[in-house]
């Protein structure tokens, strides 16, 4: 099969003003994939679908990632000579930059017919917060439907022409993203006999927090523990 | 048979007379059998426990197995797993209770007929288990219905699920049917229809019933 370079390379002769991106993968594993843009996602499955050389015809698996916005720090080392003809002195500039953060939906593609994969695809949101729209590949492969679904429940992926876009794992009143990086777990700790490592910490904060709040409000309370639960 | 409940000296069992169980064995090795209703009646109920048919995750494997040839529901009379909870005396709550799935589960023990036991297979189905703190798992079915018997395990085997149902047996062959400390199925005063939680935001709300469950005091406090 085609290498991921050789599979982009394709792709932009054939779709000129499409963004297609080959992502490598550093690890042993060596799994590379497409970073396709949003726009053409669509059009580009569909060819990845029907072409005879590829026909990948299965999708098996869909998956989200989180990539919180992150600041990076860039040193570049230059040399200054000095002006009184001493040995010359190396300089670093550090610049910090913030790398936005994005949503990431990513598709395992094999073919039955062919028995090849898996070929990777992923599409990137613009931003985490209010372009989260995705084009939704479940019209090209129908396997997609539940595992969009998931990714909209747990991380607020909005798939644009999805046939039935509704959550799937939570109910529908419940709002927020649990997979999110940046997702505020409910502060519901109970005492309990056995709680240790980061339940443990977590709780005494917990205990603290509501032990204080007691404290600061010299209201009867029934059971301490209760209260905040 | 009409009985008045100030006819009945309430005596630890048997509940026929003054006889000890060694003097009622000695009778029925001659061919006397000596019994109260009550007896007989908690006899044929705790051997003819129909479970209601459903399972929530890998705890019902377990119930599963444990209804096959290998260990033998049957054995004990629990072997016909009713499709409708019309027709169930007992919910083996078998595993992982979401918090999505929590309303339906109290909902359907709502639908049973009285008298009806809950048993908590698992650690999931006792406490949350390992998703205790996560955001989608009820942190034991205790908090919506009444328990009666607890089955540890991760999950438990079919061998502690036959125990737990033993043991259940032993606590319905214990029920008395009249007096003050009478059964919840042969009381009027009593509801056992709980109210079913709706979806909150994070949680379900209310997040326990009050009236059945509060937290543990912690021991420092």
């Amino acid at each position: 099969m085609e290498t991921v370079e050789q599979l982009r390379d394709r792709l932009l002769a054939r779709f000129p003003s499409a963004a297609v991106a080959a992502v490598t993968n550093p690890g042993a594993a060596a799994e590379h994939s497409l970073l396709l843009g949003a726009a053409q996602a669509r059009e580009i499955a569909e060819f990845l679908r029907d072409d005879p050389v590829l026909r990948l015809d299965y999708c098996s698996n869909v998956t989200g990632i989180d990539w919180p916005e992150k600041e990076i720090t860039d040193t570049v080392k230059s040399t200054v000579p000095d002006p009184a003809g001493g040995p010359s002195k190396v300089v670093e500039t550090k610049t910090v930059r913030v790398e936005p953060g994005y949503l990431e939906a990513v598709y395992f593609l094999y073919s039955m017919a062919l028995k090849h994969g898996p070929v990777i695809v992923r599409l990137r949101t613009a931003n985490r917060t209010d372009a989260v729209t995705l084009p939704s590949l479940t019209p090209v492969w129908r396997s997609c439907d539940f595992q969009e679904r998931e990714i909209f429940d747990l991380f607020g992926i909005v798939f644009s022409g999805h046939p039935d876009l509704r959550r799937l794992l939570l109910w529908d009143e419940f709002v927020d993203h649990p997979m999110r990086k940046d997702y505020v777990e409910p502060d519901d700790y109970e005492w309990e006999p056995t709680a240790h490592d980061e339940v443990l910490v977590r709780a005494k904060a917990h205990q603290a927090a509501v032990a204080a709040a007691a404290a600061a409000a010299p209201v009867p309370v029934v059971n301490p523990t209760s209260s905040a639960s | 048979m009409e009985m008045n409940a100030s006819d009945i000296k309430h005596t630890p069992f048997p509940a026929a007379g003054t006889m000890t169980d060694a003097e009622r064995e000695e009778l029925r090795r001659h061919g006397i059998l000596l019994t109260s209703l009550e007896e007989l009646y908690n006899w044929g109920r705790s051997n003819s426990i129909w479970p209601i048919q459903f399972g929530l995750a890998c705890c019902a494997i377990e119930m599963i197995a444990a209804a096959t040839a290998r260990f033998d529901i049957a054995r004990f009379g629990a072997e016909i797993f009713r499709p409708s909870p019309r027709q169930a005396d007992l919910m083996i709550v078998s595993g992982t209770v979401t918090k999505k799935m929590a309303p339906l589960v109290v909902r359907l023990w709502n639908q049973m007929p009285e008298p009806k036991y809950c048993i908590a297979m698992g650690a999931c189905a006792i406490s949350g288990g390992p998703f205790k703190q996560g955001y989608n798992v009820l942190k034991g079915i205790d908090r919506f219905l009444p328990v009666d018997i607890y089955i540890p395990g991760c999950p438990p085997r079919p061998e502690a699920l036959l125990n737990g149902l033993i043991q259940l047996q032993e606590k319905i062959k214990g029920e008395k049917l009249t007096g003050p400390n009478a059964a919840r199925h042969v009381r009027s005063d009593v509801n056992n229809e709980h109210p079913i939680p709706e979806y909150g935001a994070h949680d379900l709300v209310p997040s326990k019933n009050t009236a059945l469950w509060s937290p543990p005091a912690s021991p420092t406090t």
